[in-house]
């Protein structure tokens, strides 16, 4: 034995996760969403993909090199997640300018403005979401109608999403039967067959990814169950009192962004709580929030705004609700 | 302009009006009385807010000096004698005359003389590494490496030599605060009174073992052989626990010690080179023949 | 079918207990569980620190030249948590000086040089297992404090003081630790498999000392031979039961091993007598066996030396006082490509400085680590995961403890009991930011009682 001996504190093993194994596993989680969405969107989706993911990681690197002259860790794979998420918000024709925009917000405002990676309070990818939507209403409410590779780019054909379908066409007082003719059935929304955001509408490919995440232990069940649960629950309650003007609640897990926020877009690490209790109590905030916007709110799809406020509340949260400690001294009387 | 923005314009400069004629009021209402000259004692003071006086901050150290009846106990150690005069002049009572310090390391283990024997790779702090294990070399008394005193020094005055990995004081800039005293979880800094030309004469080692591990462990450790006491004229040195320590107000930088060292522990600093002794003899040959 | 015994249901059938919040499952890396204890042969010379267990050193009653036989004390207990060290070998004290030790620092040892192996003509030398108990409970006390038994698991707490139970508690259940979790550590495990009855004869004198009826004997299920060797042996024995438990670490732990047994939480801050329990470890049944029944004080251990470049692993029984080196050197020297020695095991142990240091009566096992296991990756900023979280047995939250400990946050950290903290390592083993978890925290428990004590003495 040549060298010195090492000498350092306990643990002297270490488990076999690192940060950019957990993203990867986020990645591959993402893959079954990202073919469903070049099949039903085409080079459409290729494009918004590849641009946003490119525009976050160049951003990063740039922010990273230049401005904190820090380490570059564009490799752990946060940023790739970050383009991809965002990339899934958004629809297949948005214009790459505004994308390069949206990654921007998304990495410079959202996340490196508060120190980097594990330091931001609010998802980044929604921010940038959100932010493209007020900036830009137009061009982020136009959805191409599916067509796989024949739906083209800038040039393809819109239509709205069902949500958006049901918002209007109760606004204008149409009965709800009417309603449902107008939109894709349960079945074809399952599989993604529908206007959207690349990434929401297959709900099938989502839960593969969901069901791998859980199976690699990236995720715990609880702030997915929850959003999901509480948002059924919700709607049930809505449409048991009144199934004229509310839909079922099927409609409202499979149209829109409600699976994708509930598994990927609520679950990020650096903005959701720490514990379980903490984490239901979130996503039952996320759900309850997202069908309040939806049926009284002035937008029909919910699920950013939902997330953004509730990430406001989950440093408090983590703050005020802690886990049982084991051993915890009870005092009496 | 349309009525709209005349409106606008009125109402919000009616509703500024308002609010600043309430907040006046209020201000009058719930102000506190404070003594008049805590302000003009904390404008002399240097607002470096470093805790040197053993106060929260300069305005507390202000509001001691008000109240206090003299200032036996209270110097700030970053202004020194004309700051305390200033302050004196103020509250028309006696500034104290207090010696002015700078911060010594009581440590010359570079890896030159004390070689590392294990490689640490835990958090390079020094409190965490001292409560782990002695350090990466053999003596369990010496300078770790790694930079608590540097961090905890607000005046830029101590920075971490990369080659002996021992901190190094910039004399001028050092203000005696005492931060990096604290700091040390080894208490290897000390504060000793400033000589004139910034010369500095110490033992610049701090291991209590006795000689056999303690020179097995570093080249220039103190081996309290008692040789400087022999050779001090004037009483200033003292072993205690196997380690010589030099008393910076008895000491005249005679320079004795010194030479008289046998392991090079005693350091003196900012002296002018000594003549050799074989130029000397030398010397001593040309003139007497 | 549940199966009722006093008001705990145990299953019989595959369920296994464990402790219900946290724990990690570090690979077992047991190489060395199928090897037979070997004797150590005798160094040439003994460093004997007096500081081998919790409390006050030691007080030496020999001095330079002295003639020692094996088994004469050599320093005496000072206080009443402190411990008796006894010479494990025969011979000359050569010095009493100090040396670097297993703790990292540097402590008083006797130094002897060794000259045959002569035994205190008092200690029963025979191969005879003697069952039958004939000292009192206040004698058992008395015999274990005279002997020098601290807790052989690594904690190393007298045990005499374990046995005392002051006035106002009671205990109702012993519970023997043969747990054994931390990886690569096999010493229990071979005692267990190979001195099963006198562990079980020790069991039953510590059941006396405390006046229990009835004692547990958890083993971690990867030890089937041992459960099933100890299963069969123990219907030889009145009130003992053995329990496998499921594999987790820390299932060793001493709040976990009792949530997992009975089913009781020790409360933050307090002691298991609180909650009528005593544990002890396997060793340490088997050193009170040969205390009391063999009149032999605590001057050897078995201890594992094991690690995967190591060429022959193995279990040996070794004198207090050996070098670590004649460990390596019986198991096949030291690999070239060691980066790192660990005494005890990897998740709680402590790395050597070198291989000079003595064993002492804590050290259950050396592991040696290639050199790209040794060094710790570079930290990354926490992304919030709570995979520490989730692992901490205590349901603390190590990140945030962590991080009021780097900035200086101790009192927010007293409020968020960072002092419950057992230093485990499943916290910093999970963390995939390679976050020095437990480092802060260590700092940060260090200051808060250094905090807790002054308010102590202002008051």
């Amino acid at each position: 034995m040549s060298n010195l001996l090492n000498v350092s504190l306990s643990p002297h093993a270490h488990g076999q996760e690192t940060t950019r194994k957990l993203m990867t596993g986020v990645i591959i989680a993402l893959l079954p969403a990202l073919f469903t969405s070049i099949f039903y969107f085409g080079y459409g989706a290729v494009i918004v993909t590849v641009t946003s993911v490119l525009s976050c990681l160049v951003f990063e690197y740039l922010i990273q090199r230049f401005i904190f002259r820090k380490p570059i860790t564009i490799t752990d794979g946060s940023a790739l997640v970050t383009g991809l998420l965002l990339a899934f918000n958004l629809p297949s024709n948005i214009p790459v300018f505004i994308i390069i925009i949206g990654a921007f917000v998304s990495i410079a405002v959202a996340k490196m403005t508060f120190g980097g990676l594990g330091n931001n309070p609010f998802n980044p990818a929604l921010v940038g979401r959100v932010f493209m939507l007020i900036s830009f209403p137009v061009q982020m409410t136009s959805w191409p109608v599916p067509k796989g590779f024949a739906t083209g780019y800038t040039d393809a054909i819109t239509g709205a999403t069902p949500l958006a379908i049901v918002k209007e066409g109760l606004k204008n007082g149409e009965p709800i039967q009417q309603l449902v003719s107008q939109i894709p059935t349960p079945a074809q929304m399952f599989l993604g067959n529908m206007g959207g955001s690349i990434g929401e509408v297959a709900a099938v490919a989502l839960l593969i990814g969901f069901v791998y995440l859980l199976v690699k232990k990236i995720i715990t069940w609880h702030i997915p169950v929850s959003v999901i649960g509480s948002v059924a629950i919700f709607t049930t309650i809505l449409w048991l009192i009144n199934p004229e003007k509310n839909m079922d609640p099927m409609f409202h897990l499979l149209a829109g962004g409600v699976l994708i926020g509930a598994i990927y877009m609520a679950t990020d690490y650096v903005t959701s709580p720490m514990n379980a209790k903490t984490m239901i109590i979130y996503g039952c905030g996320i759900g309850i929030l997202t069908v309040i916007i939806r049926v009284w709110g002035a937008y029909p799809e919910g699920v950013s705004f939902a997330i953004l406020i509730m990430n406001s509340f989950v440093p408090l949260m983590n703050a005020y609700i802690k886990p049982k400690r084991f051993g915890e001294v009870v005092k009496n009387g | 302009m349309s009525s709209t923005v005349i409106i606008t314009i009125v109402s919000l400069s009616l509703l500024a009006f308002l609010s600043s004629v309430i907040l006046f009021f209020i201000a009058r209402k719930f102000k506190v009385f404070e003594d008049p000259r805590i302000d003009e004692v904390q404008a002399v003071l240097p607002a470096a807010n470093c805790g040197g006086c053993g106060f929260a901050g300069c305005r507390n150290f202000a509001e001691a000096l008000v109240k206090a009846e003299t200032f036996e106990g209270l110097n700030c150690p970053v202004g020194g004698a004309t700051v305390m005069g200033d302050v004196a002049k103020i509250l028309g009572k006696e500034a104290p005359v207090v010696d002015p310090k700078v911060a010594v390391l009581l440590c010359n283990g570079s890896p030159e003389f004390r070689p590392h024997t294990t490689k640490y790779n835990g958090v390079p702090d020094c409190r965490i590494a001292h409560s782990l294990y002695i350090g990466e070399t053999d003596c369990s008394y010496g300078c770790l490496g790694y930079g608590d005193c540097e961090r905890a020094c607000t005046f830029d005055a101590l920075h971490m030599d990369p080659v002996t990995g021992l901190p190094v004081i910039t004399d001028e800039k050092c203000t005696s605060c005492g931060a990096c005293v604290k700091a040390c979880p080894r208490n290897l800094i000390e504060l000793r009174k400033k000589a004139k030309k910034d010369r500095k004469i110490y033992v610049a080692c701090s291991n209590c073992d006795k000689g056999g591990p303690a020179r097995r462990a570093c080249k220039v450790a103190c081996i309290a052989c008692s040789k400087c006491v022999k050779v001090c004229e004037f009483d200033a040195i003292k072993i205690e626990n196997n380690l010589a320590y030099i008393d910076a107000l008895k000491c005249t930088f005679c320079r004795k010690c010194v030479t008289e060292c046998p392991t090079g522990s005693i350091l003196e600093i900012n002296f002018p080179p000594r003549k050799q002794k074989v130029e000397a003899e030398a010397e001593n040959a040309t003139a007497n023949p | 079918m549940p199966l009722l015994i006093h008001d705990i249901q145990y299953n019989t059938e595959t369920e296994l207990k464990t402790f219900s919040t946290g724990g990690v499952h570090p690979p077992e890396n047991k190489l060395t569980a199928n090897c037979p204890i070997q004797n150590l042969p005798l160094p040439q010379s003994a460093a004997i620190p007096v500081s081998q267990h919790i409390g006050a050193p030691a007080n030496i009653i020999v001095n330079k030249g002295d003639s020692i036989k094996t088994g004469q004390i050599i320093a005496e207990s000072k206080g009443f948590v402190s411990a008796f060290i006894h010479s494990s070998v025969s011979g000359k004290v050569n010095k009493i000086d100090t040396i670097i030790d297993t703790s990292g620092y540097r402590q008083t040892a006797v130094f002897i040089d060794v000259e045959g192996d002569e035994w205190v003509d008092t200690i029963d030398r025979s191969d005879e297992i003697v069952t039958d108990i004939n000292l009192s409970s206040e004698e058992i006390l008395k015999r274990c404090l005279n002997s020098g038994i601290v807790g052989m698991g690594g904690a190393t707490f007298p045990s005499h003081v374990k046995l005392t139970v002051p006035a106002g508690k009671k205990c109702d259940v012993l519970i023997i630790n043969g747990v054994e979790c931390e990886p690569f550590l096999t010493s229990d495990h071979r005692l267990m498999l190979e001195r099963g009855e006198e562990v079980l004869i020790g069991t039953t004198i510590l059941m006396k000392a405390l006046n229990v009826t009835r004692a547990m004997v958890g083993i971690e299920n990867n030890k089937k031979d041992a459960v099933d060797h100890l299963t069969k042996l123990a219907t030889g024995f009145k009130g003992i039961t053995v329990h496998p438990l499921k594999v987790k670490y820390p299932q060793g732990a001493e709040k976990q091993l009792i949530k997992a047994l009975i089913n009781r939480e020790v409360p933050s801050g307090r002691l298991p007598l609180d909650v009528n329990a005593v544990v002890h470890n396997v060793g340490t049944a088997f050193a009170v066996y040969e205390a009391v029944q063999k009149n032999k004080p605590l001057f050897e251990r078995v201890v594992a030396v094991t690690g995967k470049s190591v060429a022959k692993p193995g279990n040996y029984l070794v004198r207090i006082g050996t070098p670590v080196s004649k460990l390596i050197d019986a198991a096949g020297g030291v690999p070239e490509d060691t980066g790192k020695i660990v005494s005890g095991g990897p998740m709680m142990g402590k790395a050597l400085i070198n291989i000079d240091v003595p064993v002492v009566k804590g050290t259950s096992g050396i592991i040696l680590f290639p050199q790209i296991e040794s060094e710790r990756k570079a930290m990354e900023p926490c992304i919030r995961c709570s995979k520490c979280v989730l692992a901490c047995p205590l349901s603390l939250e190590p990140f945030l403890l962590m991080t009021l400990s780097m900035k200086g946050m101790f009192e927010r950290a007293e409020k968020e009991k960072i002092t419950d903290c057992m230093e485990c390592g499943s916290c910093s083993f999970e963390c995939p930011a390679s976050r020095p978890l437990v480092d802060y925290i260590r700092l940060g428990k260090s200051t808060v009682i250094k905090m807790a004590r002054e308010r102590v003495i202002k008051k």
